[in-house]
């Protein structure tokens, strides 16, 4: 399988980068670790004429905390997060979700940058990053603009990105000693999350609960959320799971499977938090 | 650093100094732990796999292919593509007119290029030939071919609906061989047993998906035509070509270089041998093809893919009385011969290791629009195994009995052996069924698990526990000829040629052809033995090229060590009796009295009067110094005609875990006890035993390639066609029980094949067991979590509504 | 467009023009002839191709080789030194590791990179540190002894150890 010709172009700053995307239009595309794009490309579903590469981009690759909110860039790599101890301490549901993407080789290359804007709702990190509540910084010709992780993802494969801007951060509010857990269904150990299931305790009563492949977006399960803040355990409030998705059926499973397994999930992952059973 | 074989003892009475014929004192290498000679070059990156291959001038071959099940091709526009940078030539089927087509069963053989209608996704349309596989790629996109659908039967019910077009150009119907295997259906005689019990069971398509895609490439130098692919038998290949282009064989060379894999799926003949050797003529330059993994999903033969209907009566104490066996197989959209014979094995090996008062069986072969069916590791048998190994079990249900119990009412006895199936031909040879029971017992707490499983049934915190066995018998050692050639092959017999070199040194030709097995190695511990004990690594084992190897056949059909091996011996054996003779006349002294420690010769009694192995061997060439009347040299060749196939057998248990939630089963032992007859070299054999397993444990559980309604393979990745990462497979345990044969001089029965036909019915029969307190009787492979929490919803549906009415 | 590259490749430079779309398996394979390194699939599934890029395992069929220009790459070629195979591959000989050998290149690497991140993985921790490279020969058993062999005898080797290092002189792993 070999992608169709285009043109490479690696850019030496993000100034550089968003000139390039301004001056080809729709033709461009970026690449950080290329683990969704290049696949793509090799069976020509995606045919770029100008890939612009800000994988190697030192302005994408902060790591930092910032009074509360946890500064990612979007080049950093998968295997950087795992592999940051700051992450695993402050945001430990993203540092143990990114450890299960893919492979070591994909974890090697991939980015998170890259994860949010494929905007995959089978992929785990969407959902994550829906639970945690982040915020992406998008720059674009006129500036900086953040865009909460809800507003994000608009349907499959897309997400509330222009064209022409670029993911350079994603912020993500910490949440100290707030308890977590990450549930993902695979068939074999390489397989996508059949579904997944994030849950983030964000204050003393209230949990984000955040699902992976149950419909053409990742999605908040709201209802989930609201039976928790009324005082449900953890089977009645995820028996509510189901509200607002549409999973998808395929080998893996149906629809109706895939509802079944976000309930059990959600239960376990409940439980693990500490919501009682 | 390592540079010494690796040699464990863990075969006592083995490994001693133990002669195994007078005048022999070395160690036996057969038995041996003994590591590869063909690792070094694989591990260090020098394997040399087909498009490793890079002659000088060489073009690429790429495919345009259906994207449809069945239509008929409207009009080719190939004018954009023809122009592209770097492309030689486009060509669809009607600008290569005259072509020769596949091998096929005669009357429906394949076209190359698709000849007006396409009949499956992925069958080739269009060639383009370019000067990298880049541009290739390029123009092949850019190729644009116009379809009107016609409709797709893409299952077996669909095509042998009544009113079904078929498929095969020149067929009435798409049942393209039906046959009654036996003169009567034995309806008297199941309608006769106190009880009855039918059972239908879909063995399911499969992909073999050697990590190695097919590919190939093909060059002509002067008149010669050489073939370089990755194929499991280059001498059969070579017939082929040489008849299909009226080329004499010795002008046509087929090379087997390093095999990546190929579990039965490249034994099959694919249109790119003829494409690439077709169009290197015309075009004056080597021509490769190599397929990607989403061609190769579509496009290299799938295995399987038979719907079995049973129909069994038996006794109160589980003996069976009698069974009918119907089988539908499919065969995809262009029978292949292997493929649309593949019930015949599934038929002979219908009994397993019982005895069965009376077998009817027959089967149909059906066309679909799908993907043509050939051999898939075990090609037949598996599908048996399985079949009958559930048949105990659902017996064994019915009557509240225990499935080993029913398993021991049924078995052959060792003193039966050899024993005559009701199937002209096919006698077993030497096993021990129950011993090979007691012996995987052995390593079992069977009751303890059976409480286990009882007492996890009433703790809902706890997943279900279940314990399958399968004790299974197979074929191995294909041939011999009257039986190997109805399979398309000139014979079933196989070569060697060994030459002995001044040195001493050994090479030695092997008609087989290995891609993965390690003949290398066991061949060569076969010859040091035999040739009284010549170290291993003074020996080198070639195979693979029509030019420089002898005739031979090939490896399929778990035939390498029980056919070829004995072709390895026997000429071992020639050249040391003649080695024997050479230095009885340098040490003056009688034959008899010769005796051999590895590369000395001396006499018995003579201390001091010896002569090395060196000195014999050169002697041998030196015409003047041989005793009257010998010939010069140190070669040679014989070949070796099977009396009989050999029948691998064994005795597989295994322990799973299925979540009552999720439907997950979990593989928490696997154990395995097989009976290949002699055992070679214990590493390897655990080498070829664990990845069967791991193949028919995936079937079980992963594996199976999915068609829509319309005829798309859903499964044409490997994001979709679940193989098997490490995580997936458990540990398993090995043994080994050695009931030689007496069907060959070696006593080996041959092992590729055992685990891949030993391992499914085993992993499902667990799963049944765990969930036979909720009335599953059967359950259909592979056994998804969805497919087993569908499976439980069910029969938990049906207790409920029991319990309410 | 065509690139200028220069690349370190088991600790020679090369230097060559390559197009855009060119992948980093079929730069060594076709253009430099280190056909070590195999292609098994288009998905990014089976591992074959895998190679150690600056210190890490990577998938070479999903790397542009423009992409990969000024970097260090370790291929199965260069795992051995002077001569002498690297614990990795001797464990896979040892303890019959591989069967037919084409998706071995790929998981001799990913071995290795696993034991420089991870120098002494338990069985459980080699199976899902190889998840991203599949064999249909071996069912797996006999490499994951062959990478125990490896850590008990020495690990990842000299040639994979001074590519690692250098990549983590450079800030790159």
């Amino acid at each position: 399988m070999i992608p169709a010709g285009f043109d490479y172009i690696r850019a030496t700053s993000l100034d550089h980068a968003a000139a390039l995307l301004a001056e080809h239009d729709d033709d461009a595309k970026l690449m950080a670790g290329g683990h969704s794009l290049i696949p793509l490309m090799k069976y020509r579903l995606a045919a770029p004429s100008v890939l612009v590469d800000i994988g190697g981009l030192s302005e994408l690759r902060m790591l930092e905390t910032d009074g509360g909110v946890f500064r990612l860039g979007a080049g950093l790599r998968y295997r950087d997060l795992e592999r940051s101890a700051e992450l695993r301490e402050q945001l430990p549901l993203l540092a143990h979700a990114v450890s299960t993407v893919g492979d070591r080789q994909v974890r090697a290359r991939g980015t998170i940058g890259g994860a949010v804007m494929h905007g995959d709702p089978a992929a785990d990190v969407p959902a994550v990053l829906l639970a945690l509540e982040a915020t992406f910084v998008l720059r674009g010709k006129d500036g900086d603009r953040e865009v909460a992780a809800a507003d994000f993802f608009v349907d499959f494969w897309q997400t509330a990105a222009e064209p022409d801007e670029i993911l350079v951060e994603i912020r993500v509010p910490t949440r100290p000693g707030r308890s977590w857990s990450y549930q993902k269904f695979r068939q074999r150990s390489q397989d996508w999350a059949t579904v997944g299931v994030a849950v983030q305790q964000l204050d003393d009563s209230g949990y984000a609960v955040a699902l992976v492949n149950m419909g053409p977006v990742p999605l908040r399960a709201t209802e989930v959320e609201q039976a928790l803040a009324d005082g449900a355990d953890a089977s009645t409030a995820a028996a509510r799971v189901g509200a607002g998705t549409a999973p998808p059926s395929d080998v893996r499973g149906d629809a109706e499977y895939r509802a079944h397994l976000a309930e059990v999930l959600t239960a376990t992952a409940l439980t693990e938090v500490g919501v009682g059973g | 650093m390592y540079d010494v074989p690796l040699r464990t003892p863990e075969r006592p009475g083995r490994l001693g100094r133990r002669p195994r014929r007078p005048g022999r004192l070395m160690a036996s290498m057969v038995g041996a732990t003994v590591v590869r000679k063909e690792d070094p070059a694989l591990l260090t990156g020098r394997g040399r796999f087909v498009d490793d291959i890079q002659l000088p001038g060489t073009a690429y071959l790429a495919y345009v292919r259906s994207p449809h099940a069945h239509a008929t091709i409207t009009s080719i526009d190939s004018t954009e593509a023809a122009g592209m940078p770097g492309v030689l030539g486009v060509w669809s089927g009607d600008d290569l007119q005259g072509l020769p087509n596949c091998r096929s069963i005669p009357g429906m053989e394949r076209p190359c290029l698709a000849p007006g209608t396409v009949r499956f996704v992925g069958e080739p349309v269009v060639v383009v030939v370019a000067t990298d596989r880049y541009r290739a790629a390029d123009a092949a996109a850019a190729v644009v071919v116009d379809y009107e659908p016609l409709p797709a039967l893409c299952t077996i019910e669909q095509a042998m609906a009544a009113g079904a077009a078929p498929i095969v150009p020149g067929t009435a119907s798409n049942v393209v061989m039906d046959q009654p295997l036996t003169e009567d259906d034995a309806e008297a005689e199941l309608a006769a047993a106190p009880h009855r019990s039918t059972l239908r069971i879909r063995n399911q398509r499969l992909a073999a998906v050697p990590i190695e895609p097919g590919g190939c490439v093909a060059t002509w130098e002067g008149g010669t035509l050489t073939l370089y692919a990755t194929v499991q038998a280059p001498h059969p290949v070579r017939n082929e070509l040489a008849v299909m282009f009226g080329l004499p064989q010795h002008q046509t060379r087929v090379v087997a270089p390093d095999v990546g894999g190929g579990f039965g799926a490249k034994a099959s003949f694919y249109p790119e041998f003829i494409l690439t050797a077709e169009l290197s003529r015309r075009l004056s330059r080597p021509i490769k093809y190599i397929e990607t993994r989403s061609e190769n999903l579509v496009s290299m033969t799938h295995g399987r893919a038979q719907v079995q209907d049973l129909d069994i009566g038996y006794d109160d104490e589980g003996r069976l009385l009698a069974l009918r066996v119907a089988i539908v197989q499919d065969v995809g959209a262009w029978p292949d011969p292997t493929g649309t014979g593949l019930p015949t094995l599934t038929v002979f090996m219908s009994g397993g290791c019982y005895k069965i008062g009376k077998i009817a069986a027959s089967f149909r072969s059906v066309a679909t629009n799908t993907t043509p069916i050939a051999a898939y590791r075990g090609a037949g048998r598996p599908e048996a195994a399985f079949l009958i190994e559930r048949v105990i079990d659902l017996v064994a249900d019915e009557l509240g009995l225990d499935p080993v119990d029913v398993r021991r009412r049924n078995y052959v006895q060792p003193e039966e052996m050899p024993f005559a199936t009701q199937w002209p031909g096919i006698i077993y040879d030497e096993s021990d069924y129950p011993g090979l029971l007691d012996a995987l017992l052995s390593h079992l707490d069977y009751d303890g698990l059976k409480a286990e499983a009882a007492q996890r049934r009433d703790d809902p915190s706890r997943p279900l526990l279940g314990i399958g066995f399968s004790t299974f018998v197979e074929m191995g050692g294909f041939g011999p000829s009257p039986l190997f050639e109805q399979f398309g092959y000139i014979g079933g017999w196989e070569s060697s040629t060994v030459r002995m070199n001044p040195d001493g040194s050994v090479v030695i030709s092997v008609g087989t052809s290995p891609h993965g097995q390690g003949h290398e190695t066991a061949f060569a511990q076969i010859a040091s033995d035999a040739l009284g004990g010549v170290p291993m690594e003074r020996i080198t084992v070639l195979h693979g090229d029509t030019q420089t190897v002898q005739e031979g056949i090939g490896t399929m059909g778990s035939r390498g060590i029980p056919v070829c091996g004995p072709a390895v011996q026997k000429s071992s054996d020639g050249v040391r009796r003649k080695l024997i003779r050479i230095a009885a006349h340098m040490l003056e002294a009688s034959e008899d009295d010769i005796q051999q420690d590895g590369e000395t010769f001396s006499v018995l009694g003579t201390p001091g009067s010896e002569v090395s192995l060196a000195e014999v061997a050169l002697t041998a060439y030196k015409p003047h110094k041989l005793p009257e009347g010998m010939d010069i040299g140190l070669q040679v060749m014989e070949y070796y005609e099977p009396t009989n196939l050999s029948y691998p057998s064994g005795a597989h248990a295994c322990v799973v875990e299925v979540d009552r939630q999720t439907g997950r089963v979990t593989i928490v032992r696997y154990v395995a006890v097989d009976d290949c007859g002699t055992v070679i070299n214990p590493l390897t054999a655990r080498g070829q035993v664990e990845g069967g397993l791991a193949q028919g444990i995936a079937q079980a559980l992963l594996e199976e390639v999915v068609y829509d309604a319309d005829g798309q393979p859903i499964t044409s990745t490997l994001v979709d066609y679940a193989v098997p990462g490490a995580p997936d497979i458990p540990a398993m345990e090995t043994h080994h029980f050695e009931t030689k044969t007496s069907f060959n001089p070696l006593g080996a029965k041959g092992l590729g094949e055992s685990g891949a036909t030993a391992g499914p019915q085993a992993v499902v029969n667990a799963v049944v067991d765990a969930l036979s307190h909720l009335g599953v009787r059967n359950l259909d492979m592979p056994m998804t979590p969805f497919k087993i929490w569908t499976a439980m919803r069910a029969a938990q549906q049906e207790i409920d509504q029991e319990a309410t009415t | 467009m065509r690139h200028d590259v220069t690349l370190r490749v088991n600790g020679v430079q090369t230097d060559d023009t390559v197009e855009s779309r060119q992948l980093l398996v079929h730069y060594l394979r076709d253009t430099l002839g280190l056909t070590g390194t195999h292609v098994g699939c288009d998905s990014s599934n089976c591992g074959a191709c895998t190679v150690l890029l600056d210190g890490l395992a990577v998938k070479s069929c999903t790397v542009f080789t423009a992409a990969a220009d000024g970097t260090d790459v370790l291929t199965v070629e260069g795992l051995a030194s002077d001569g002498e195979m690297s614990p990795v591959q001797e464990g896979f000989r040892q303890c019959h590791g591989l069967q037919c050998g084409y998706c071995t290149p790929g998981m001799l690497m990913s071995a290795t990179g696993l034991l420089l991140d991870v120098p002494e993985p338990d069985s459980d921790e080699i199976r899902t540190g190889l998840e991203g490279n599949l064999c249909r020969c071996t069912g797996y058993q006999m490499i994951v002894e062959s990478v125990s062999w490896a850590v008990e005898h020495g690990g990842v080797g000299a040639a994979a150890r001074s590519h690692a290092d250098r990549a983590a002189a450079a800030g790159l792993r």
